[in-house]
This record gives C-alpha cells, structure tokens and sequence, in this order.
C-alpha cells in the first residue's frame, strides 16, 4: 500500500469506528483529492463529514477548535504546511492552551494534517519543513511519519489523542510502497523506532532522512562500521530515551534532520544527551540539516540544498575517525515532475 | 486627434495582450524539456485584465500580484528576457532564479514582488500605498488577487484598513471563478465579490474582464479617484482561465467544469475580439516582432548562468 493511501485508509477507518471524527480543508473536494489521500471518503461519508471551507484556514482552524471542545473530532487538510502558518494564532493561542487554560476541563481533540513540499522549484513559499516549529510548543504534538505502516498508526493515534496534534506528512514519500497491517491498529505516539541496529553511531533520522540514513548505515556497513539508525517519528513528545539508550551503547551521535538547525529538533536531541549522557559520548555529535537559507527555486541550488546518505555517511565516518578512500556514495534524488 | 489617440490606445492594448498571449504559449510548448522547472499558472484568456489595467498606470504606480503572474509583469513593463531566464532558474532572472515562475519582480517597472501564499499581498500593497502617502509621493498602488483570495480575512481587514485612510490604491480581483478546482459556489454564499466593497465604505463594481477597452475606462476612473485622494476602489473583473490551475495542460478530464463552458469563454477570448483595433499589416508586424523578441528571450535564459549556490560545499565533495 502506498503512503498516500494509507493515510486514506486511516482516515476511512477513523471515520468509520467514531461517527464524530470529519474532514475540513480547503480545496478537500478537488477531483484530485489531496494527492489521493482523501479518495472516496466524501463518497462514503457526504458532506457532513467532509467540510469544504474557502480559502479561510485561519477561521476552519478556529471553527475546529470550538467543533472539537463539543465532542468532534476534526482532521484539518493543508495541501502545504506553509498555509499552516496562516492559522498558528488558532493553534497555538487557543488549541495548544485550552485544556490546561481551564483547568483541563475540556480537550481539543483535533488533527492537522500537513503536506511538505520538495523538488521542481517549488521555491521559498511551498517547501517548508517547519516541524520544529510545531515542536517548541507545550499542548501540541508533533508527528512525521516515514513509511506506509506509521503513515497509517500515526494518523489514528493522532486521532484518537485528546489533544491538538500536527501530523507531517512529506509529499515525496506519498507514493513510497509497502506493505501495511490491515485494518485498525494505533502506533503510540511519542515512541522512536529502532529501525537499524548498530554498535559504532547512532544516527537519529527525521522524516524523509531516515531513508537517506538508512542508505548511509548500507554504505557504511561495507567499509567496517555498524550505524543504528533510529526513525523519531513523533517529535514532540520527543523520545529522547531511546536516543540515549542507544548513544550509551554506539558513544557517537549524528542527527540527520530536514530542517533549519537553530532550535531544531536535532538541537534538543543533543541537548538532551548532552545533559543526560554526556559522559557516554566519545566525540562531539554532528547534526546534518538544511543549509540557513529559503529553499530557493533555481534547479542547482535546489539539488545542493538538499542532504542526504552521502552527507550521514561522512559525518558517521568523521564522527568515528574512520576515513576511507572513495567509499561515499553519491546522493539520489527521486523523480518528480512537478507541477508542485 | 481624439481618435488618432483612440486608434493608438487600442494598437498598444492589443499589442500588449497579443504579448502576454504569446509567451504563455510559447513557454507551455517548451515546458515539456524540463528546463522551466517551476509550478507555473498560467494567464491564457484572462490578458485583457492585466493589459488594460497596466494601460492606465504610470510607470511609477506598483502592482502587487500573485503566482499567476507573467501576465501582470510583463504588462507592467517587466522585462521580458529576465522573466523567461527567471523561468529557467538562471542568475539573469528577474529574482537571479531564486524565486521561479511564482515569484516574479521588476522594480524599476513597478511590479513588486510576487507571491504564492494566496492574499498576503493585498496588504502589501496597501502598505506601499501607505508609504506613498507619507512619502508625499503621487504614485499609487494596486492589490490583485483571484476570487479566492477574496475568502482570506487579510482581503477583509486590508479593504477595511484602506477604506478609513482613503490610501492612494486599488483593489484588483479577477473572478475566473475557480479556486484551484473549486466552484466559486462552493465556497461563498454571496458570489458578487464587489458587493463587498461597499461593507467597508468604498465603491465597488463588477465589470466585463474579458473586454479591455471597459477595463481600462474603469481602472481610469479608480486611479484617478485614488490619485486625487478619494481612496480605494474594489474593482472585480470577470474572466476565465483555459488552462489547468497549475501547469500548462488542458484539465477537461478533471470534470470539475464543462467543455461547453470552457468553450463558451473561449468564444469571447479577449485578444481575439480585439483583433479589430489594428489592421492585418499592423497584426502581422506585430507577431513578428514578438516571435522575435522570445526568439531572444529564450535564447538569453538558455545561454545565462546558473546562480551561486551561497551553499558552503562540502570539504572535500
Ligand atoms: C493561504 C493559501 N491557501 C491555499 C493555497 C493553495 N492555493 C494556491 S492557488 C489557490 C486558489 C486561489 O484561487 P484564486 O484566488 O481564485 O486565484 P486563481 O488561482 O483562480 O487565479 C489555492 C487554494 C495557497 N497558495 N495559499
Ligand atoms: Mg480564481
């Protein structure tokens, strides 16, 4: 099953098992339905539960506030995380403080669901990763799923939480393919996954970065060393045990993180294990992220602007002292024509 | 004289949407080489709208578009080689290939910056207005956006804002109907988008936008209330987009709309209607000198380089 139609396949179930759960966004009625991740779900459930608005995310987040503190649980659709910003006063003046405002006597259980674009010149305003600014903030969560199986137990567990919960999703791992459970199942939030065991580093993935780390830890098999790699899956809260249980075993640390780094998720990963495990560490941890300027548009730099294996692999080679002759692999980059 | 100046008003609208025309077709039938990789929404069948909005403009007024934007640039006066090297992601374009085909700017011909989160440069632009005015300057300013924007509440708090300081502007909204794919029913329950002009306190009409010569009169007349002091007008002008919401394809099998309707706006298409304001010679000359100047234009943008990266390599990459 794809990515895309495993988080149709959540949402269909969800709307299924709990009549309150519906679907806001705008454009949700588009014949191409949000990349296919909302197919058949009008058709199935009508529009009672499936809410077009106009252009007014500001106003449908506020909408999904009030909806939500009255028992419904609304899944808020964003063709781009860039248009998120245009409702963060709903999100996190009024979402994120409500419960404990008043005394936590009511709960917001509300999902926004957030596409990341990349690639064909998207440019500045359309390829926005943003999830670390949706983690700095107590009363929301945060999750980034990487695969078809989480696509799918995230986006019901971020249903079923009682509490407003931005779920990431990246636009080039829609089409991604693999097996996934059937039927309902949760994965709980707030627990990394060990995706690959290893002894030498331990390189704490985000996003679409845990598929370049694990073409990293491949490449680096082959020259003697052992990466773990770990998926952290929900940001916020972010399990930064099982990084520090693995930092105590690996001694070496490298975040790889598709976004800016001052006050990153990467940042706090490290803070975290500096505070908790410095002694563990044998040498200074390595984030690798995106350059410190806009996603420009131009085809070149684009193709610079991105990290990815080629760049983890050489920062668990230097991390570990270990460099070897002309082992790096080169970085590939998937096909997408665009338009966005 | 009146009518040497009448005769000569309509050559340069007509000339000026047969531009716009043009190279939105030349840049969809080069689009599939993959050089030009930036979403781009094109501006076939709305021409008459930039063109004679931009007619009644001086040089040092400023438009604030959004991502659909080559028309509005190059009716402006942006230059024409910058756009398609800016298309091609190359350090000669109008943003040094920084911002692709939704962000456009030429500010020694007034076309500030372009941009692609849907209504945020409506208040731009009445920020521009506002600078005029404290400036002492006699410039105005002019917001343009589609029907959708017009959901957005920044279009609501910025008419509101500029409607009480009477600020030196217009508002520009082309109606094409659509929000992407959605039905301007759909999404609003009173459609006359103009009506909203008059909650605020400022004047408000819808005209025929696929008709320049109207466009231009009415555009006239908001600039010259804005000019004197009178404040803002919110001007909706009615017309149709042929091609789909993003990209450089038909979209009938999309079946959000009808051949039938996409036919019947085609039937009114605002540059061939005006075909009549010149003569078979000057039309003729006319084509010529445009094929040539995106001969040139393409032609530059293929040749220039690409920009710097300003990303630190790698030691040792
Ligand atoms: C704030 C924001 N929300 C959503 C989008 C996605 N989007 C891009 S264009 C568009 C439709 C805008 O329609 P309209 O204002 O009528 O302009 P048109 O494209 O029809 O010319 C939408 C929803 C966006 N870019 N920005
Ligand atoms: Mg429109």
């Amino acid at each position: 099953m794809k990515f895309r139609e495993a988080v149709c396949d959540a949402t269909r179930l969800a709307m299924e098992k709990d009549s309150s759960v519906f679907v806001i966004g705008v454009g949700i009625i588009d014949p191409r339905k949000v990349w296919g991740t909302l197919s058949g779900i009008r058709e199935q459930f009508g529009d009672r539960r499936f809410i077009e608005v106009g252009l007014a995310e500001d106003a449908l987040t506020g909408v999904s506030v009030g909806a939500a503190t009255h028992g419904l649980r609304p899944i808020i659709v964003h063709h781009r995380i860039d248009f998120v910003l245009l409702t963060m006063n709903q999100l996190i003046n009024h979402a994120a403080k409500w419960s404990e405002m008043f005394g936590r006597q009511q709960s917001v259980p509300l999902v926004v669901r957030a596409v990341v674009g990349r690639g064909w010149g998207n440019g500045p305003q359309h390829t926005q990763s943003l999830h670390a600014l949706f983690s700095h903030v107590p009363g929301l969560k945060a999750v980034v799923p990487t695969n078809p199986t989480d696509a799918k137990g995230l986006l019901l567990a971020a249903i079923e939480d009682d509490g407003p919960v931005i779920y990431i999703e990246h636009r080039w791992l829609h089409e991604d393919d693999a097996p996934v459970p059937p039927g309902y199942y949760v994965t709980p939030l707030g627990k990394a996954a060990v995706v690959r065991t290893g002894t030498d580093a331990t390189i704490a993935a985000v996003g679409p970065m845990v598929a370049e780390a694990m073409k990293a830890a491949a490449a680096l098999e082959q020259t003697g060393l052992s990466a773990e790699v770990l998926d952290m899956r929900t940001l916020r809260p972010l399990d930064s045990d099982t990084v520090i249980q693995s930092v105590v075993k690996t001694g070496r640390l490298v975040v790889a993180e598709g976004d800016w780094s001052p006050c990153s998720v990467g940042g706090e990963i490290v803070a975290r294990v500096a505070e908790q495990a410095l002694s563990a560490l044998k040498a200074a941890p390595v984030r690798i992220m995106w350059p410190d300027i806009c996603v420009p548009s131009s085809q070149t730099i684009e193709a610079k602007f991105y990290p990815g294996a080629r760049e983890i692999q050489n920062a668990v080679m230097s991390v570990c002292n270990h460099y070897s002759q002309g082992q790096t692999i080169q970085n590939t980059v998937k096909k997408f024509d665009g338009p966005f | 004289m009146k009518t040497d100046g009448q005769r000569e008003l309509k050559k340069q609208l007509y000339y000026r949407m047969l531009l716009l025309r043009r190279s939105e077709e030349r840049i969809v039938a080069n689009y599939h080489l993959r050089e030009m990789r930036s979403p781009p929404h094109m501006y076939m069948g709305h021409e008459a709208v930039a063109a004679g909005v931009c007619a009644a403009l001086r040089r040092e007024d400023v438009i604030y578009p959004y991502y659909r934007s080559h028309g509005w640039y190059l009716a402006k006066g942006g230059d024409l080689n910058e756009m398609i090297a800016e298309l091609h992601g190359r350090a000669t374009g109008c943003s040094r290939g920084w911002g692709g085909s939704m962000h456009l700017i030429h500010i020694p011909s007034g076309v500030m910056g372009t941009t692609a989160i849907v209504s945020g440069n409506i208040s731009h632009a009445a920020g521009a207005a506002l600078a005029f005015r404290m400036k002492g300057l006699n410039a105005i300013s002019v917001a343009i956006f589609g029907d959708g924007a017009t959901e957005e509440g920044v279009f609501h708090e910025t008419l509101n804002f500029a409607a009480v300081y009477k600020l030196p502007m217009i508002f520009v909204c082309e109606n094409n109907i659509y929000a992407t794919n959605t039905h301007i029913k759909d999404r609003q329950a009173q459609t006359d988008i103009f009506r909203r002009a008059d909650g605020y306190g400022m004047p408000g009409m819808r005209i025929d936008g696929n008709d320049v010569l109207r466009v231009y009169d009415e555009t006239g007349r908001a600039v010259e209330r804005a000019r004197i002091g009178d404040g803002p007008t919110l001007l909706e002008y009615m017309t149709y987009r042929y091609l789909e919401h993003c990209g450089v394809n038909e979209d009938l099998e999309l079946g959000y709309r009808t051949e039938d309707e996409v036919r019947r706006w085609m039937s009114i298409d605002p540059v061939h209607t005006a075909e009549k304001f010149v003569s078979e010679q000057e039309r003729k000359n006319m084509e010529s000198e445009i094929s040539a100047k995106l001969d040139e234009a393409f032609a530059f943008a293929k040749s220039s380089p690409w920009p710097e990266t300003l990303i630190a390599e790698e030691a040792g990459a």
